[in-house]
């Protein structure tokens, strides 16, 4: 049911049921090292490609979801998985592996929620049971995309931020199905904001105005206030589009910066792991949601959080050309049953 | 005395291409483009020669020194050729170092794999 101007009321409030996560080496030497199912100990993985090397990622993180979850292909009605790569490569060549039918998605680092937003509303129109959700990426496949190839060695600027290695798949389910209390209650798809930014190693200044936009619209139609989350978790803003966001609050006369975790700042140690201004890429908060905090929502360390995904929806052609960054975030409310 | 030179010459040669990337939004892409394009205007507005007299191979190893190069083998051509040379001169000079940069990334290429740091 909409309700407001964008959000929508899920009655069914699907399960999150599993959740599987698998990061690189440098996201593994991290403070969150110990939530995460499995790593890659180098950037190759054995594979003659970075682009192979994500896919086997992808694929291993879904396989390993099956297999928590004791599903085998047939029981899953639809996989909704995106990355950074053109066509969609690492999902397309990581899900032709499994016989389930599957759209692509390219939401750029806002994939993971628009997926769990997709798969959600399939479950709320009973059309579905069993949904995968998943998205990655992979910092040396994403230079070769947006910037460079690795073998360029060029340098990066201060405000850049480092493609996370890693994927996250979730497992959204009608019924409880695991010990799991997490279910989606509200989701709001966000609007494209563009302020008109055009620096291609700054993302953060460019999406923080569309996580702002979202969560704000997304407090206004559910009538709560900040107060009410235990975290609000954005993917990946970094410390500059964070701080950005905390300042376009403060402007609401409204403190968010008390319950706001920015995955991207949180994968890394930011002062000894040399990422500039935090981790990036959809496998950030595909990882760190499906890693640490699906963990917490278990533990029941926290109860309620509402995940924002923000995406910066430009291609190096539309930048080359001089156009500007548009930026958009989805947010997920996600609550545990009391 | 003259290691010292080149390395001064160098350094504050790069200095600026660090404070480029670091202090303004020009891309890596540009600011190479910038260096070379300042080399070859330096060197017609005659400034390039001193600083490569003063600093050798640390004027000339830089980007903006095969700027440099591209503008002293135009002229030459030119002298030499005429008019054919505008087109053939800066490549002619600088062929040594562009086939050298081909033959060494390919090499590379052949023997190394990149990675993250």
């Amino acid at each position: 049911m909409k309700i407001g101007k964008q959000t929508f009321k899920l009655e069914s409030m699907p399960y999150i049921s599993y959740t599987s996560s698998i990061v690189g080496p440098k996201e593994v030497q991290g403070p969150l090292s110990s939530f995460f199912d499995t790593h890659i100990n180098d950037v190759w993985d054995k594979e003659k490609t970075f682009e192979k090397c994500e896919s086997k990622m992808l694929k291993t993180c879904i396989s390993n979801l099956e297999k928590k979850a004791n599903i085998k292909d047939d029981d899953i009605d639809i996989i909704f998985s995106g990355d950074l790569l053109n066509q969609c490569i690492s999902s397309d060549f990581a899900i032709r592996n499994f016989n389930v039918p599957f759209l692509g998605l390219f939401g750029a680092c806002s994939t993971f929620c628009e997926g769990l937003l997709l798969s959600s509303v399939m479950i709320e129109s009973n059309l579905a049971n069993t949904v995968i959700c998943s998205a990655s990426s992979h910092f040396c496949s994403a230079e070769r995309q947006f910037r460079m190839p690795l073998e360029h060695g060029n340098q990066r600027s201060t405000t850049a931020q480092a493609t996370v290695t890693g994927a996250g798949a979730a497992l959204i389910t009608k019924e409880k199905i695991s010990s799991s209390n997490a279910r989606i209650t509200y989701v709001t798809p966000g609007k494209i904001q563009d302020l008109g930014v055009k620096d291609m190693a700054n993302m953060g200044a460019a999406m923080a105005p569309a996580a702002f936009n979202t969560i704000a619209q997304h407090l206004t139609d559910t009538k709560r206030d900040i107060d009410y989350y235990d975290a609000i978790i954005t993917g990946d803003l970094g410390e500059h589009g964070s701080k950005m966001l905390h300042d376009l609050f403060k402007l609401e006369n409204i403190d968010i910066s008390k319950k706001h975790i920015d995955c991207g700042c949180i994968i890394y140690d930011l002062k000894k792991q040399d990422v500039n201004c935090g981790g990036s890429g959809c496998g950030c908060i595909a990882s760190v949601f499906s890693g640490y905090f699906f963990n917490e929502l278990t533990a029941k360390n926290i109860n309620k959080i509402l995940l924002v995904a923000t995406g910066a929806l430009m291609s190096p052609i539309s930048s080359g050309q001089g156009e500007s960054i548009p930026s958009i975030a989805h947010a997920i409310a996600i609550e545990n049953e009391v | 005395m003259e290691y010292l030179q080149c390395f001064i010459t160098g350094g504050i040669i790069c200095t600026i291409g660090q404070i480029l990337i670091d202090k303004t939004k020009i891309t890596p892409a540009r600011i190479l483009t910038l260096f070379v394009v300042l080399g070859v205007i330096l060197g017609f507005l005659g400034i390039y020669e001193p600083i490569y007299n003063f600093g050798k191979c640390g004027a000339t190893v830089p980007i903006s020194g095969f700027g440099y190069s591209l503008y002293k083998g135009t002229i030459k051509a030119i002298e030499e050729r005429g008019f054919i040379g505008i087109f053939t001169g800066g490549v002619t000079a600088t062929s040594g170092g562009i086939a050298a940069a081909i033959c060494f990334g390919f090499i590379s290429a052949l023997v190394s794999k990149p990675t993250i740091k």
